[in-house]
């Protein structure tokens, strides 16, 4: 029968090994050769764009990349499916965008800001997602 | 109750059942949203609403975390506090950093990253916040009279929930690293740390309701946080599928997320053999409901509802939809809220020295929220699932699919009135009887039994 020093060498030595190899795998993931996301054209729009989605808490109704709110469509591959000109009229707003009646805030950005917000989607908008991109709706519209 | 400074523990649940209230009516603004009722729309809109609700959620499940902590150290370490004054700095601490961040959402002040809103400068107080808990719990574990392996484990859980706050703190330039270290916070949390305090809570309240021998419930302690580091740990894969990293996480990921509903099994398996094994039975019947219901919901809503879409192959269309609120809710709930609950519903009669254990309302509060959440469950459950096929299948446009799946929210909200209603009544409760008293203090000397050799029912009501 299993002793309590057995029980707490399982979960030790488990917990070391288990560490470890999430380390490594972590460290395999971000090699240079390995990256999926462009990061080499990542500039300081798309950076500036980041800053924004974030000050605005995008994610808390929007999902990108399959993570946010699921309230709002998903933005990941947005530039492709509606086209800048769409995205653009819709950061610009000064009053609330509200497709089937679902408010949207009204963000009212200007030309700088919302030409960086662009840049941001475009750059997500060419990750390679395993495959996800080609199935998630209504992504995968712009790829059939 | 054992130790006089146990009685800072009440007011860490105080303030934990007040979020809690808070992070419902949040829930209902979500909620009444989703069916086009948008009054609140221009001061709380959804994305306010959310921020709030969730990280209401965490707030108020770590300061029960703090609370359970703040009543069972004493009493498994043998003696007081080290400093009960710095323990209420740091709850006041703790409540006033909580209320800036939550006023703070109103007015765009957030990070705007899921689950850790809290803005960098704030996440500063946060940390000094937690180091002055850890201070005051690990300076009364070492000082002690005895370090039980029930208190190291809660107090490993703690520690290391501190920690890995940390990489959320970081600035990533690239959304795809931000992600990926966002996980190491949240995942790692949920399903890795935070079911060791929930063990630690868990293994003190069965050695206190079933009378079994701490060096057996302790020995299954180990193994049950065993597995869990095991799965959970490289288990945090399944949130690298679709982000933007190797594939090498699908077959990772895939293989020890499968893997984690067994720590939830083995945990579920051990409360209900330490319960039929005890031979004694303790009066407090509430909060062995409490218990027990924690140990088997925990493995439903995290294990057997995480499992049904943690495979890459069944992910792949479930990512980003409402079949993950619907995992989420259920296994928050049965995992991290029943066990504070749980927590309460057996320390209150031993800080206020009121045998009430089996009263009615607390009773009606288990079943109402149990059955309500049940519901809220299905309800985001079905209304996932078929977004799943109208969205991902049928490539239909996301906000007719959200149209179509709305008649799903008006049943969540009903389920929801119906589990608020029961979350009231156990608020009421405490209110009402929670306050503690000197006089509930045990004399150690002439400390009477805490179990009765024939089952003893109080009914008070």
């Amino acid at each position: 029968m299993l002793s309590k020093s057995q029980a707490r060498a399982f979960f030790l030595g488990g917990t070391v090994v288990t560490f470890s190899i999430f380390i490594g795998l972590t460290i395999y993931s971000f090699m240079p050769n390995k990256d999926q996301s462009n990061y080499t054209k990542l500039d300081k729009q798309v950076v500036r764009g980041k800053e924004i989605w974030e000050t605005n808490n995008c994610m808390g109704c929007h999902t990108i990349m399959g993570e946010g709110g699921y309230y709002a469509p998903e933005l990941t591959k947005v530039i492709d499916r509606r086209g800048e000109g769409y995205v653009k009229a819709v950061l610009t707003s000064p009053i609330p965008w509200a497709p089937n009646g679902r408010k949207m805030v009204a963000y009212n950005m200007n030309e700088k800001d919302a030409q960086a917000m662009i840049a941001y989607l475009k750059w997500v908008g060419n990750i390679d997602l395993n495959g996800f991109d080609r199935v998630v709706s209504p992504l995968a519209k712009a790829n059939q | 109750m054992k130790y006089k400074s146990q009685k800072i523990a009440y007011w860490f649940f105080a303030l934990a059942m007040l979020l809690f209230a808070l992070q419902l009516v949040y829930g209902f603004i979500m909620g009444f949203d989703r069916i086009g009722i948008q009054g609140l729309h221009d001061i709380i809109p959804f994305n306010v609403a959310r921020a709030v609700h969730t990280n209401l959620l965490v707030v108020w499940l770590l300061t029960g975390f703090m609370g359970a902590a703040y009543y069972i150290i004493p009493e498994e370490a043998q003696r007081e506090l080290i400093s009960p004054k710095l323990a209420i700095v740091q709850l006041v601490s703790l409540a006033v950093v909580g209320v800036i961040a939550i006023v703070g959402f109103h007015f765009n002040h957030w990070e705007g990253r899921k689950f850790l809103e809290i803005p960098r400068e704030l996440d500063f107080l946060v940390v000094v916040n937690v180091l002055l808990f850890l201070g005051l719990i690990l300076g009364t574990l070492f000082t002690g009279k005895r370090k039980t392996t029930t208190a190291l484990v809660l107090s490993m859980g703690l520690l290391f929930a501190a920690l890995l706050y940390l990489p959320g703190m970081i600035w990533f330039d690239s959304q795809v690293m931000d992600s990926f270290f966002r996980w190491w916070v949240v995942h790692l949390w949920v399903e890795g740390v935070w079911e060791l305090i929930m063990g630690g809570i868990l293994s003190f309240l069965l050695i206190k309701l079933t009378g079994v021998d701490r060096e057996v419930i302790e020995k299954w302690l180990y193994v049950i946080i065993g597995l869990t580091f095991l799965s959970g740990v490289l288990g945090t894969g399944h949130h690298y599928y679709y982000i933007g990293v190797n594939k090498i996480w699908l077959i990772v990921g895939g293989i020890f997320s499968a893997l984690e509903p067994l720590a939830f099994l083995a945990m579920a398996l051990f409360a209900i053999n330490m319960y039929r094994k005890g031979e004694k039975s303790h009066p407090n019947k509430v909060a062995l409901f409490w218990t027990i219901g924690s140990s088997i919901v925990s493995f439903i809503g995290a294990g057997i509802l995480g499992f049904a879409h943690t495979l890459p192959q069944a992910n792949l269309y479930t990512h980003g939809t409402l079949v993950t609120a619907s995992h989420g809710h259920y296994a928050f709930w049965g995992a991290y809220a029943m066990i504070v609950l749980a927590m309460i519903s057996y320390a209150m009669p031993n800080l206020t020295g009121r045998k009430r254990y089996m009263m009615k309302t607390g009773s009606a509060a288990f079943w109402l929220s149990n059955i309500g959440i049940l519901g809220m469950t299905a309800a985001f459950g079905v209304a996932g699932i078929a977004q799943v096929y109208m969205e991902r299948k049928m490539k239909m446009e996301f906000m007719t699919v959200q149209n179509e799946i709305s008649i799903h929210f008006v049943i969540l909200l009903l389920c929801a009135a119906m589990f608020t209603t029961g979350i009231i009544m156990f608020i009421y409760d405490f209110i009402k009887y929670g306050r503690p008293t000197d006089e509930a203090l045990v004399d150690q000397k002439t400390k009477a039994p805490e179990f009765s050799s024939k089952e003893e029912v109080f009914e008070l009501n």
